[in-house]
């Protein structure tokens, strides 16, 4: 399964370079500037799916019915590739956006809010980080993640308003996702979405396999300790 | 009656350090347990889980007739721990510190004063701030938040330390009358002599389990 | 739980009143706060004028911040973290008795800085009702958002550069919201209310988050 999401990904990807860059034209306005069409929105998508996940699995974790080790390792490891996918597409957004609207970083809602988004995930798994107890860190960090990304629509809504009421909204108006996109290009950019996709299956599944070991490397140091523990007892001697 | 306290193969981790490895503990209504053990041995662990604030990793914990690994929340209000740690908040007065513990558990600040004239601390000293109070005045404040909240189970963690021979008398004096109205208690304390005069059974920790000892006649 | 809340506000009231931590060092660091903006900006007035909404939520926001460190610091010394766990007061309790004490103080110290930006930024306050309503609204979203991540930064050691990096994002629609109503407000144009909605569903949504979650994350750490 992982291997064939791999070469999935991987087939898929290097489809979409090929026929990205050689065979779709350019647009008639942006020229070859269009071309980052089949990387950017994909790359978002992803973000936005990552984060998603991790906030589902949130959910399932506090939830106590579902609570397993299972969402919280998931939460993570979504947050992790999220958090590499969305800084990609601010990226990505800012290379496109400097010769479209003539400015690296334009106070748009939905660049603001991705922005945002990237801060409250990064806070996230700073906080991660600094937990040690794993159980505690499991709850926390749920709490966090949810709670951070139950702000994500009013952050989002409070945006929209700001520019909408206070940006001229001429500089935004050529917007990214509306170059005509027909033919060879429509099937370039859906196979750009399936194999980002793919692509993250591939990387979820390897960093889930990787938290999986890091905790059974803990079960393991379990056995270790309380035999330990109980050797303590022997030395000094005491009641028996 | 059922048992006070009812430890059975009980696990605690803190972290990944099992402070607890498979220990069992009985202890009846109105009888006081003496822990035994070196440094490290999990006396205080032993206690923290009593008090519902350890939770029980595998085997089975009964406390005052709740069981912990369900519910390890419900026993705090009916236990009373008075630790290596005072929970004083340094900028409040005496008196606001045991009336803010008291009436946390449900008593009134009238029961908070009674408790200050039991352990001592009256007058000039019962508006003093906490953070200049001496380490044994800090421990009477803090015997007088336990003795205000009225325990069904004391938990003494190294009473002693640090206390003059005048404390030391008092504390004995209201364990025993906390005993005779029917309080469990469990001590954990390097310190012979004194303490084995109020205990009925020693109970020895050592690695994170525990044995009994002889008995005290 | 409003027992309990009113015994856990009261007694972080009466600490802080006892400690002057707040009206000694957060209060003034917040108006040096205001100065500074006025450094940067040349102490241009007009620009002042039109800025001084906006840095007034910031100024206000900074010291939310340290608010919130020091609601938690006090419970950090000396088993109080334990004290407060077999105190057997409600959790939900304890939330909301920690975030109106801490929404309490920020009232006061926006008051403060209220004559800070009339004095220093000349700002000419009026349309009161808006100001005061909004200002109610955002200190129950701060103080709510700020006691949630507080306690869940709680117990760590690295508590004081996790806080910020935790809080800010997150209530960054409140510092929006807020800066714009007053903004509007001081310059008198229309649609102020839209943005009191924002307010209103961030402190309904945290306000929640915190009942709920708060006794869970008080356990064990």
């Amino acid at each position: 399964m992982r291997r064939l999401l791999g070469i999935g990904s991987v087939v898929g990807l290097t489809l979409t370079a090929i026929l990205g860059l050689f065979v779709t034209p350019p647009d008639r306005v942006m020229g070859t500037l269009v071309r980052l069409l089949y990387v950017h929105p994909s790359v978002a998508w992803v973000a936005y799916l990552a984060f998603g996940v991790t906030a589902l699995a949130c959910i399932c974790y506090l939830w106590p019915r579902t609570r397993a080790p299972f969402w919280d390792r998931l939460a993570v490891s979504s947050a992790e590739i999220g958090v590499v996918f969305c800084a990609l597409t601010l990226a990505t957004g800012s290379i496109w956006g400097r010769p479209t609207w003539g400015v690296w970083w334009a106070w748009d809602a939905r660049l603001t809010t991705t922005a945002l988004l990237l801060a409250l995930f990064i806070g996230y798994l700073a906080l991660r980080r600094v937990t040690v107890d794993p159980g505690a860190r499991a709850r926390r960090s749920a709490v966090a993640g949810l709670v951070a990304f139950a702000d994500v629509p009013i952050v989002h809504m409070s945006v929209v308003w700001w520019n909408t009421l206070h940006q001229p909204a001429t500089v935004l108006r050529p917007s990214l996702a509306s170059p005509t996109v027909s033919g060879s290009m429509a099937w370039t950019l859906l196979l750009s979405f399936v194999s980002f996709t793919l692509l993250y299956g591939w990387l979820l599944m390897h960093r889930y396999q990787n938290s999986v070991l890091e905790s059974r490397l803990e079960e393991e140091g379990m056995e270790i300790a309380l035999a330990e523990r109980w050797a303590e007892a022997v030395p000094s001697g005491v009641g028996r | 009656m059922a048992e006070a306290v009812l430890l059975r193969n009980v696990v605690a981790l803190a972290g990944r350090f099992p402070v607890l490895a498979g220990a069992d503990l009985t202890v009846a209504p109105g009888q006081v347990v003496l822990l035994r053990g070196a440094n490290g041995a999990g006396k205080t662990s032993l206690l923290r889980l009593c008090a519902g604030l350890l939770p029980v990793a595998s085997g089975q914990a009964l406390v005052l007739g709740e069981d912990l690994s369900l519910d390890s929340r419900g026993v705090r209000r009916r236990v009373g721990m008075l630790g290596h740690a005072t929970q004083l908040y340094d900028d409040l007065s005496v008196r606001d510190n045991v009336r803010f513990s008291v009436r946390a558990g449900g008593g009134s600040a009238r029961d908070a004063d009674a408790a200050l004239e039991m352990v001592g601390l009256t007058g000039r000293l019962a508006d003093t701030p906490a953070s200049r109070l001496s380490a044994g005045q800090r421990r009477r404040a803090a015997l007088a938040s336990l003795v205000g909240r009225r325990p069904e189970l004391w938990l003494l963690d190294e009473p002693y330390a640090g206390l003059d021979a005048d404390a030391r008398g008092l504390l004995d004096g209201l364990v025993t009358s906390a005993v005779a109205g029917g309080a469990s208690v469990i001590i954990a304390s390097h310190e012979a002599g004194q303490v084995e005069a109020l205990a009925q059974r020693t109970v020895t920790v050592a690695g994170g389990r525990t044995t009994e000892a002889v008995l005290v006649p | 739980m409003f027992r309990d809340a009113v015994l856990v506000a009261g007694k972080d009231l009466k600490v802080e009143y006892r400690s002057r931590v707040g009206a000694q060092q957060v209060l003034p660091f917040a108006l040096v706060v205001l100065v500074i903006f006025a450094f940067t900006l040349d102490a241009n007035h007009d620009l002042l004028q039109t800025a001084a909404a906006g840095l007034y939520w910031v100024a206000v926001l900074f010291a939310g911040v340290l608010t919130v460190q020091r609601s938690f610091a006090l419970e950090a010394a000396d088993g109080l973290r334990d004290g407060l766990r077999l105190s057997g007061l409600d959790p939900a309790g304890i939330f909301l008795g920690k975030a109106a004490a801490v929404a309490g103080q920020l009232a006061v110290l926006e008051l403060f800085l209220a004559g800070g930006i009339a004095v220093l930024y000349s700002a000419s306050l009026h349309g009161i009702v808006l100001l005061v309503l909004s200002a109610v609204l955002a200190t129950v979203g701060l103080a709510a958002a700020g006691t949630v991540y507080g306690i869940v930064a709680a117990g760590l050691g690295v508590r004081e550069t996790l806080l910020p990096l935790l809080l800010l994002p997150v209530v960054a629609p409140v510092l929006l919201a807020a800066s714009k109503v007053w903004e509007i407000t001081l310059q008198s144009g229309p649609g102020a209310w839209g943005w009191m909605r924002i307010l209103v569903i961030f402190a309904v949504v945290y306000l929640a988050a915190g009942v709920l979650a708060f006794g869970p994350l008080l356990e064990e750490s």
